[in-house]
């Protein structure tokens, strides 16, 4: 039961990033790709009936690790108290960017909302990569099974770390790099004319990129975290997910040049859902790993809710997720297609 | 009060007075807005059509504002409330993964089609989607009002070898007899606010001479939805509240009601007056005889605990602030109530477009019922002090302990100002609505219009 909620976790986390990583990615390249206001329009409206939802995605999962993991929650949103904080008003920032922009019919206004919502976009990218880092990595938990983050210390991964570290800088740059794609594939996929070209250059130029930092993360987490080794070795059916992870970096590349966008999309999915779960299944059964001693960690074992608890969840959750799955499949369904950007 | 407690009360309590500014109208308008369009259909009145329009366009602003503002709610059970999160996880984590999985979802979906999709849907069809944004917005009300509800009186739940709390029965967590009364005097208190406010900018348009038509349609609908909901919110719902209040909560009703002494025949209910905690008494008291113990007990000589039957370190720990906010909340009930039954017996006799006081007097009223529902709100929360969980779990041990206050007040300055800053913008956004008025509010603008 425990191992079943702990997939079901992973798998709305892993939703989460794919949904709302192309929305982020969107608002990365949002400067750069969509230059006059009528592409800037057809942009926003490309992600505007869906980047709410995506974001219930992450209440919805972080609602799910609640009830399922409550020490798991409890301590890694108390110690990672300052980055949440700065990650919620950025988020608010960014709500705000979308829904307000149109309101005003004044190129400033305008301005202003752009760049807070490219920069908001560009630092949560950031932020949800340094996160990922600092839970592969593991923190300084104590006996009570609590920690607490300072932003920084020494910048070192080591017994004493802080949020962003050497380590979590480049998990951090990944993200941003490989997210950026995801939205440019996004945008290319759901626009026509110049945003659609320019996002496809900023796709193909990024994308030897997101390898060299493929490569690098893998080989910095093995080294920061002996574990991966361990559950790889012990577990060798796991390989599958860097596998898969692969197969989906190279697809995109293939799928670019055949030109099919919604191939090169969903190749992209592939990837990033493959990058996540070798983190996840790379350290089950720990959750969080500590740097204090492997005793300390939090595992599938000492931090999930009581059997009844998980049982009676699962009767109502799994109707709950199918129907989340559902209205998610019927707006994408709705709201699909080419956005022109007009002549605005 | 160690002062890192102190801060992370602050922080909850103004995040989630702020956040509940927004949910307060748009749960009570949804229902508004699926009235007006009810009636668009049966009588088939474009006009009314027309009026649901511009309602859905404040909605949406308010929407908008919730959720940005709503999501930090959830953050801070953890952030701040962990050791509360670990020991109440299992079972307040499951009502909130509920309202995650069912309302949410349900809403960001329908709330995009009922927007955006007026013309494209049909009359029918978007009828549907307004019934389901209004439903999964009291869908998530109930979720939130289930969690509040279990900490103020725990049910279902056994306590584990270590004291952990431990979830034993889901259908008695969900069907907590706190909740039936809690519910329907908040979902009441939410139509108020609506109702209000959409009389309010009726009489604003009818005063200033603008839009007059709407003005008239948004008074008459205000008036009658204001007045069935101010009833239903002092009696029976606001009654029966301060009943189960009365037999779960004793010390707490002794302090909202400022008794701090136990009469044998019978307690006066005190209408006015300033609570002196040291002296241990009502400093100009302005009482009925007899009224306190007919209320709670439905007998005029009943006995009602005074808070001298209690240990003072079961004391609520601010009874004046407690004391206050209660009757504010029920001084603003009782008015409201009759500022209603003013204006519905003008709108039966045909004259309410003529009283101009009574315009005057519904124009500046809408502050009034946020007023009420936060006092109410803190009543509740204040009047659970010192527990957290009643009776199980004192709001001291269910604090982060590794957060520092300094990190605390970091972040709740760091609120303050983002707060501010949104306050500025909503009102802004909303003045731009009330200016450009009913009349304009397009059938739908194309998708790219919206950004």
């Amino acid at each position: 039961m425990q191992t079943i909620w702990f997939i079901l976790v992973a798998v709305m986390l892993a939703g989460y990033v794919l949904l709302d990583g192309f929305d982020l990615g969107a608002g990365a390249i949002h400067l750069i790709a969509a230059r006059l206001d009528g592409e800037r329009r057809a942009v926003l409206a490309s992600i505007g009936p869906v980047w709410d939802g995506n974001e219930v995605w992450l209440l919805a999962a972080g609602g799910t690790l609640y009830f399922a993991f409550p020490p798991l929650y409890a301590a890694g949103f108390s110690g990672f108290y300052l980055a949440l904080m700065i990650v919620l008003w950025l988020l608010m920032l960014r709500g705000m960017s979308i829904e307000l922009r149109g309101h005003v019919d004044s190129p400033l206004w305008r301005s202003f909302w752009d760049g807070t919502f490219s920069v908001s976009s560009i630092l949560l990218a950031v932020f949800y990569g340094a996160a990922l880092g600092n839970v592969v990595r593991g923190v300084p938990l104590n006996k009570d099974g609590y920690f607490f983050l300072p932003l920084w210390t020494n910048l070192q991964p080591g017994p004493n770390p802080g949020i962003i570290d050497w380590y979590t800088v480049l998990t951090g740059v990944a993200a941003l790099l490989v997210l950026t794609v995801h939205g440019a594939l996004w945008v290319m996929l759901r626009t026509n004319g110049e945003p659609e070209m320019r996002s496809r250059r900023i796709a193909m130029t990024l994308y030897p990129a997101v390898w060299g930092i493929v490569i690098a993360i893998t080989a910095a987490s093995f080294a920061v975290q002996p574990r991966l080794w361990q559950s790889f070795s012990a577990r060798p059916w796991e390989c599958a997910f860097p596998f898969l992870a692969v197969a989906g970096l190279a697809g995109i590349r293939v799928a670019l040049s055949r030109r099919a966008q919604l191939a090169a999309f969903l190749c992209s999915c592939l990837f990033i859902a493959g990058l996540l779960l070798s983190a996840a299944f790379g350290l089950y059964p720990t959750l969080l790993p500590a740097v204090t001693g492997s005793g300390m960690s939090l595992t599938i074992g000492n931090s999930s809710a009581p059997a009844y608890g998980l049982g009676v969840g699962f009767l109502w959750w799994i109707p709950a997720f199918l129907l989340a799955a559902g209205y998610t499949a019927f707006i994408y369904r709705h709201f699909r297609g080419k956005i022109s950007s007009g002549t605005h | 009060m160690d002062s890192a407690l102190a801060i992370h009360r602050l922080h909850f309590a103004f995040t989630v007075t702020f956040h509940y500014i927004f949910p307060q109208l748009t749960m009570g308008l949804a229902l508004l807005i699926v009235i007006l369009k009810t009636i668009a259909i049966r009588n088939n009145n474009p006009h009314y059509d027309q009026c649901a329009r511009f309602w859905s366009k404040i909605f949406a602003v308010n929407f908008a504002f919730g959720v940005v503002t709503g999501i930090p709610m959830e953050f801070q059970f953890g952030t701040n409330w962990a050791g509360f999160a670990k020991s109440a996880g299992g079972v307040i984590g499951q009502t909130l993964a509920m309202e995650g999985m069912y309302s949410f979802f349900l809403e960001s979906t329908f709330l995009g089609l009922f927007l955006f999709g007026e013309k494209r849907l049909g009359p029918r069809l978007h009828w549907l989607t307004a019934v389901a944004v209004w439903l999964g917005s009291w869908l998530s009300g109930y979720f939130i009002i289930a969690t509040d509800a279990w900490m103020q009186h725990p049910v279902g739940y056994t306590l584990g070898p270590k004291g952990e709390i431990i979830l034993k029965s889901l259908s008695e967590l969900l069907l907590n007899p706190w909740i039936l009364w809690q519910y329907s005097h908040n979902m009441t208190a939410s139509v108020v606010t609506a109702s209000f406010v959409m009389a309010a900018l009726g009489a604003f348009y009818l005063l200033a001479k603008r839009h007059e038509a709407f003005g008239r349609t948004f008074v008459r609908t205000g008036v009658i939805a204001g007045l069935i909901s101010t009833l239903i919110l002092g009696f029976p719902t606001g009654d029966q509240q301060s009943v189960m209040v009365a037999k779960n909560q004793p010390a707490t009703l002794a302090a909202m009601e400022g008794l701090f002494r136990t009469e044998q025949n019978g307690s006066p209910l005190a209408i006015a007056g300033q609570p002196d905690v040291e002296a241990g008494k009502l400093d100009n008291p302005v009482e009925m005889p007899y009224a306190l113990s007919f209320l709670t007990t439905r007998n005029w000589h009943g006995k009602v605990q005074g808070l001298d039957q209690f240990p003072k370190d079961l004391w609520p720990d601010n009874i004046g602030l407690l004391y206050f906010s209660y009757h504010i909340m029920v001084g603003l009930g009782t008015l409201l109530t009759g500022l209603m039954l003013w204006a519905a017996l003008e709108l039966w006799r045909g004259s309410v477009w003529k009283r101009t006081p009574l315009l005057w007097a519904l124009m500046l009223s809408f502050p009034l019922p946020y007023l009420a529902t936060t006092f109410g709100w803190m009543t509740a929360e204040i009047g659970r002090q010192p527990w957290l969980i009643y009776g199980l779990m004192r709001t001291s041990s269910g604090v982060s302990p590794l957060v520092s206050a300094g990190n605390g007040l970091f972040t709740l300055l760091g609120f303050m100002g983002m707060y501010a800053l949104l306050a500025v913008l909503f009102l802004f956004l909303i003045w731009r609505e009330v200016e450009e008025g009913p009349a304009r509010a397009e059938l739908e603008k194309p998708a790219l219009a919206h950004y």
